[in-house]
């Protein structure tokens, strides 16, 4: 009777901790939540594009090209649907990042093009517009921040003794990180060139 | 090894895996911190008496700090992990916000809590800087730079509706301190309930006794976390235990078998991580002179840079 109660006691003391499956549900809890305010800031930018656009269209409607790229990256990005499944399928978590980085250079590309611009760049509302995309993008990448470092407690928990029996035996995973999109292209040093650029075609 | 022990000092190392290291930031001594020396004792103290007035009249918090250079960091970077140390603006209501100066990359940054961005907008915050701040600090008025921003930001939020100030303390704040020690993995809690339950159990019995203990700390924890599930939870498991404990040191004695299958159960709790978790948050009040201290608001990249 003794030993039966000790034994019953020691499981009560288990129960406490749960072997981990607790801790694992609130890590997972966490990196999901992150995870929803990253895209929401992801979103939060790409409703900014069109009026991107239409504002520097007022001003250069000759950089056809560019604002074709920019509102084709947009389109793309809209048509990635970018739920909590995401999570747990590597490959369209690749999918979902390689879209948005199309964006961020396509947006890249456009702020170049509006430096040969000074009207547009003392445009009011332009101002306004790149303001509230400055703001966008330093959200995302706090959002990512938060999002890196709860994905990496709830990795640790994944892969800890003993919580990763306890993961083993519910079926959780590790979760997807940020990598860097373009790694190859930033290993490279960039070429910089003191030329004068070609002035830009007359408009038709 | 005896099962107690055994469980007791599992229950001890689960416990050591939750200290976090704190990153250097500047102590938050009072709303307006300048560590260059710039802004005269004149000029600080106006400052913070205006600031101090916004928090009494809106409840929001503001706060100024005035650096010589952020760097390797760029100031965004360092905004955002000043305010999430700082803690500015009231918890859950997030309505801080902090104006962070660099004066030798001049650069300075408007960081705008999660409950502030209605009003002070990204574009709001960058016109501020643009057309206030800037010009002032272009021509070397850093005082004046900092009154005219204040200004502005503090007409800003008078315009917005927020919740009004607490006359008091928040009871918020007493949670975060508190589930600390009421988690069960602390061990200075269990030895105080052990402690609370062995003489109640002398006192009344064994069944008397432990449901005794169990509903005092239930009440307490329900007094203190003004949550009655969890005070639910803890006083029928702590009951539980108690009921058990004298069953659990009588077999310390008896070393053995016994003491082989409880061993194997006290390593599974080793790995534990969930009870740390209570100790490294907590209060947020720091060493201030003034009686400054964060609300527990959080921050989410708001705002906008700017530079002269």
């Amino acid at each position: 009777m003794r030993r039966f109660m000790m034994v019953l006691a020691a499981l009560a003391t288990l129960s406490l901790t749960n072997c981990g499956y607790n801790a694992i549900q609130s890590n997972d809890e966490q990196v999901k939540s992150n995870w929803s305010e990253v895209v929401n800031q992801y979103q939060r930018r790409a409703d900014l594009v069109p009026n991107l656009v239409n504002s520097v269209k007022g001003f250069a409607q000759q950089e056809k090209d560019v604002l074709l790229g920019v509102t084709n990256a947009r389109a793309k990005v809209g048509s990635i649907q970018a739920t909590p499944e995401v999570l747990n399928d590597p490959a369209a978590f690749q999918k979902f990042q390689a879209a948005q980085g199309e964006l961020s250079s396509a947006l890249s590309r456009l702020l170049v093009v509006t430096e040969n611009y000074p009207q547009l760049k003392s445009d009011a509302l332009f101002r306004d517009l790149m303001s509230q995309l400055e703001g966008t993008e330093n959200r995302i990448t706090v959002a990512r921040n938060r999002y890196i470092k709860s994905v990496q407690d709830y990795n640790v928990i994944i892969r800890s003794f003993p919580t990763n029996l306890t993961a083993m035996a519910f079926g959780y995973k590790e979760k997807p990180n940020f990598t860097v999109e373009n790694v190859k292209e930033i290993s490279t040093a960039p070429k910089v060139d003191f030329n004068p650029a070609p002035a830009p075609a007359p408009a038709k | 090894m005896n099962a107690a022990r055994v469980l007791i000092l599992a229950l001890t190392l689960c416990w050591v895996g939750a200290a976090a290291a704190d990153v250097a930031v500047p102590p938050l001594t009072g709303r307006v911190v300048d560590l260059t020396g710039t802004l005269s004792s004149d000029d600080i103290a106006a400052q913070s008496q205006r600031l101090k007035d916004l928090e009494k009249r809106k409840g929001s918090q503001v706060a100024v700090l005035m650096v010589p250079t952020t760097q390797p960091e760029t100031i965004e970077q360092y905004s955002i992990r000043i305010a999430e140390a700082w803690k500015i603006g009231r918890k859950k209501i997030d309505d801080g916000a902090l104006l962070v100066i660099a004066k030798n990359d001049h650069k300075l940054r408007i960081e705008v809590g999660y409950g502030l961005e209605g009003a002070l907008t990204d574009v709001t915050a960058r016109r501020i800087i643009d057309e206030v701040i800037a010009p002032r600090f272009k021509s070397g008025d850093f005082a004046g730079g900092v009154d005219a921003g204040i200004t502005r930001i503090i007409s800003v939020i008078d315009g917005e509706p927020l919740p009004l100030p607490a006359p008091e303390a928040s009871h918020g704040q007493d949670f975060d301190n508190w589930i600390g020690f009421f988690n069960p993995i602390n061990p200075f809690f269990i030895i105080g309930v052990a402690a609370v339950g062995a003489i109640l159990r002398g006192l009344l019995g064994r069944l008397i006794g432990s449901a005794a203990t169990g509903c005092a700390i239930g009440a307490l924890a329900w007094y203190l976390l003004g949550s009655i599930a969890i005070a639910g939870v803890l006083g029928s498991v702590i009951s539980v235990l108690v009921f058990f404990g004298d069953s659990i040191l009588a077999a310390s004695q008896n070393a053995g078998r016994a003491a082989g299958r409880s061993g194997r159960g006290g390593g599974w709790v080793g790995g534990s991580y969930s009870g740390g978790g209570g100790w490294s948050g907590g209060s947020s009040s720091s060493d201030s002179d003034s009686g400054f201290s964060g609300g527990g608001g959080s921050f989410g990249g708001g705002g906008a840079s700017g530079s002269w």
